[in-house]
């Protein structure tokens, strides 16, 4: 199959021609071609911010391009809102699920149709779908009780029951472990083997490779490239996507000291009525080590790092220990742990992180204090300088230092936060997701930073979803599943296929500890 | 037709312009609202703005009124900042004077100049008392402290009531239900002579440079504004809520109650059931109306003390209803939130059909 036009005879799918889309401050997409062809995987590969989401917005109806024609089957069409596009054929899988928790998967697939169906005639027609595509889902179950991967599987049969031709995914393997992964490339080729065509959009290489058979680069708005994945290289295409190659890491080898942070059989019921019992998590983070914990999100990430940074005040209450340099911090709330060296950057950016509608400069002032005087007086000019260095340093792309939170892009919101608790020389640093939805070159340089913090001798533990990044930086893996912990496995002994098995909760010591509880 | 579409950044110009915009739009609507009841629209306006201001002794009067509203509404901005509503300052502000007043009547005619600053930290002890019960009940049971400081003003203007119908009823005052006039070494030392405006004034303009400085150069004002504008980013930082609840309800409760005590002690100078006067929630607009900027709200109680004179000259001068000055303060604040839109949205002409 050639990923060229001329040879195919038939009208492409969708042709996109000379598409502008411009906002008050930026140029979101200039003058883009895209073309799809029928039964076609096409990936749009670019950059957080390189226009991939304004261009698929504006195939499905959501924004409406200053210039520009939009061509579907051959004929030309303007797309004025979703409706339309489903009408057409067009559906799309958005990385974000827009599901209600309490109504059941067959209710809310109801919700998004038109209400000539009655409620039992939709749960049949989800039924026949899903054994259709191999897609296992039970239409009568609640979504609260549905894992991510599950209501992924709603998304996508919502979508199915549209018949759509072209099928429209954004990030979908965010969430998903590597085995779901595969799963969802199965059905994604059976829907492509059918005539489908699809619109994949992803930064992750490996999965444009294995699944795409063209692919559109963007950067800043514009077309850079448009390639057969398959014959490109991790290099070629990271090339066209950020300019240049990402530097690469500069990984020393350490030899770890002694133990900054224990964690001694923590249980903590959950806060949250859709929560994580965290159940007697057990791991130790030694000095100049970077410890990873893998798992899919929701699995107790969030009420771990509650627990760890002590902003889950109920702590001293949790069965367990709590020790940073053999102290027992469990009844310190997050001031008191950072004054013994323990920092933290929190997953959510904007809001957790950092104060929106403040400065950069002030936020500094959320975990750092050498800007302040005597009773707490804040020294703006020394505030402003300390935000002005750190900005300069971390090559933080912002207006200043009195530039608010919220105006910059996520990943130099990232650069700035991550910083800012690297700057204060932590004993101990735990970092949350470091890279979600950062550019390549400012994860590059993020992981780069964590990396050079344990070369110092830094304690450093890393919670993520992307496995690549774990195997990338840490040291030692652990793997989280419904509020349980495995154990620990070196780097080089582990593997993408036993991490996606421990993600299933099937780790040797699992099976032991069950046989315990029950005899 | 017009359309409002999304600004990228909230615009600075209309962050101040709102609030000007929004006068402007409250005086049209007056002058349509004079024209309605057959009143000349000119000579009413000059109530409101011309007479207010027109001699040494109309300012002063503007200066009364415009103490207690600044006070109170400073209270209230660092709660609106630190989002505590407390909607109940009118209670609070009647707490304080029942406070300062009891102190007061135990004042004889050989009492020192020392019962000034004691019925004023009654008063402020008071005020921060009654705030205290909403935050106890917020602390202890989450209960919602809109509800219950709102609930508690009908609560003090009972104990109120009681106490000038009951224990401290004037014995020589025909049983109207008022204490006795309080003795004159408890009056608030005036300003100046000619004028009922006394050092309230300044303790008001103190308390607005007190708070700028602890809004905007303290950590611990920085620590409160966390937990309002993100509760979470403030947990992370490890900023207590708890604190910035106590700390929020007792200063404005504190600063009403102080309001409430030179108010009694100042222009009144006995307890009667004509103490609250609606400053308290006159002082929300204040606040809001001053952008919760201490030097915005200087402004704004000057505006609305304005209202409250032109109102009561209308009523006795042009005879328009008592209740034109809450209609006045109502389209203010209304009009603001209207106008508050432009902050973060700009109103653009689309050609029909279009999108």
């Amino acid at each position: 199959m050639s990923a060229s036009a001329a040879t195919d005879p038939a009208a492409p799918r969708l042709a996109l021609r000379g598409i502008t889309k411009r906002y008050p401050a930026v140029l979101a997409n200039d003058r883009i071609d895209l073309q799809v062809l029928p039964g076609q995987a096409h990936a749009v590969l670019g950059e957080n911010g390189a226009g991939k989401s304004t261009l698929m917005k504006i195939v499905y109806g959501a924004v409406k391009p200053d210039e520009g024609q939009i061509r579907f089957n051959g004929q030309p069409v303007q797309i004025r809102n979703p409706q339309q596009a489903r009408a057409l054929g067009i559906s799309m899988v958005f990385q974000h699920f827009s599901l209600f928790d309490t109504l059941t998967v067959a209710e809310n697939v109801w919700l998004g149709l038109d209400k000539s169906l009655s409620l039992a005639e939709v749960t049949e027609r989800i039924r026949s779908k899903a054994s259709e595509y191999g897609l296992e889902i039970e239409p009568e179950r609640p979504v609260h009780t549905l894992s991510v991967g599950e209501m992924q599987r709603v998304e996508i049969i919502r979508a199915l029951l549209g018949e759509p031709q072209l099928l429209i995914l954004d990030e979908p393997t965010s969430v998903l472990t590597p085995q779901a992964v595969d799963k969802l490339f199965e059905v994604l080729r059976l829907l492509v083997s059918q005539g489908c065509s699809l619109l994949y959009i992803s930064h992750k290489l490996h999965e444009i490779r294995a699944l795409c058979t063209a692919c559109t680069v963007l950067r800043g708005g514009r077309v850079t490239g448009v390639c057969d994945p398959r014959e490109e290289s991790n290099a070629s295409l990271s090339r066209m996507m950020i300019g240049a190659e990402p530097p690469p890491l500069q990984v020393h080898q350490r030899q770890p000291t002694a133990p900054v942070l224990s964690v001694r059989g923590l249980s903590l019921p959950k806060a949250e009525p859709f929560g994580v019992d965290l159940d007697r998590v057990s791991l130790q983070v030694r000095g100049g080590e970077v410890v990873g914990i893998a798992g899919v999100s929701g699995n107790g990430q969030r009420e771990l790092m509650w627990a760890l940074s002590g902003e889950d005040e109920r702590a001293p209450e949790a069965g367990g220990q709590l020790l940073l340099h053999g102290q027992d911090i469990a009844g310190m709330g997050p001031g008191g742990r950072r004054r013994l060296g323990l920092h933290f950057v929190p997953e959510e950016r904007l809001g957790r992180g950092a104060v929106p509608s403040m400065s950069l400069a002030h936020n500094l002032l959320l975990t750092r204090s050498e800007s302040l005087g005597m009773a707490g007086w804040i020294r703006t000019g020394a505030l402003a300088e300390q935000a002005r260095g750190l900005i300069e340093r971390f090559r933080v792309k912002a207006g200043g230092p009195q530039a608010l939170a919220q105006s910059l892009s996520g990943g130099n919101l990232q650069k700035f936060i991550v910083g800012r608790e690297i700057e204060a020389r932590p004993k101990m640093l735990i970092v949350s997701q470091p890279t979600w939805g950062v550019d390549v070159g400012a994860a590059a340089q993020i992981r780069g930073e964590i990396l050079a913090l344990a070369d110092a001798g830094c304690a450093v533990l890393v919670v993520s979803e992307e496995l690549d990044e774990l195997f990338e930086i840490c040291d030692r893996l652990h793997v989280i599943t419904k509020g349980r912990l495995s154990p620990g496995v070196a780097r080089d002994q582990a593997s993408v296929e036993l991490i996606g098995e421990w993600m299933s909760g099937l780790w040797p010591e699992a099976a032991a500890e069950g046989h315990h509880a029950q005899a | 037709m017009l359309r409002l579409e999304p600004r990228p950044g909230a615009s600075r110009l209309w962050t101040y312009a709102s609030p000007l915009l929004a006068i402007a739009l409250t005086v049209g609507l007056g002058v349509l609202i004079f024209l309605a009841l057959d009143k000349d629209p000119v000579r009413a306006l000059q109530m409101f703005f011309w007479e207010p201001l027109k001699s040494k002794y109309a300012i002063g009067e503007l200066m009364v009124k415009a103490t207690p509203l600044l006070l109170i509404a400073l209270g209230l901005s660092l709660c609106f900042r630190s989002n505590v509503w407390n909607i109940g300052a009118e209670g609070q502000f009647v707490i304080g004077a029942v406070c300062a007043g009891g102190v007061a009547l135990l004042a004889s005619k050989d009492t020192g100049a020392w019962i000034v600053p004691a019925l004023l930290l009654a008063g402020v002890l008071g005020g921060m008392a009654w705030a205290g019960l909403t935050a106890l009940l917020r602390d202890r049971f989450n209960a919602n402290e809109i509800l219950v400081s709102l609930m508690l003003v009908y609560v003090a203007i009972m104990v109120l009531t009681y106490m000038v119908h009951g224990p401290w009823k004037d014995p020589a005052g025909f049983n109207f239900p008022q204490s006795k006039t309080f003795e004159s070494v408890t009056k608030i030392p005036r300003l100046m002579s000619g004028s009922r405006a006394n050092i309230g004034v300044m303790l008001a303009l103190a308390g607005a440079v007190v708070l700028w400085i602890y809004l905007f150069r303290t950590r611990a004002g920085f620590a409160q504004q966390v937990g309002g504008l993100a509760p979470a980013a403030a947990r992370y930082a490890g900023f207590s809520s708890r604190r910035a609840l106590w700390v929020a309800l007792l200063v404005s409760g504190g600063t009403a109650g102080l309001a409430g005590a030179l108010e009694v002690a100042g222009p009144i100078g006995q307890l009667t059931p004509y103490v609250p006067a609606g400053y308290g929630f006159a002082a929300i607009i204040v606040a809001f109306v001053g952008r919760l900027h201490p030097g915005g709200m200087v402004l704004s109680a000057i505006l609305m003390s304005m209202f409250y004179i032109g109102g009561e000259l209308a009523q006795s001068r042009m005879g328009l209803p008592r209740s034109i000055t809450g209609v006045f303060q109502g389209l203010l604040l209304f009009c603001l939130l209207a106008c508050d839109t432009l902050v973060a949205y700009r109103l653009r002409w689309m050609p029909k059909g279009g999108r």
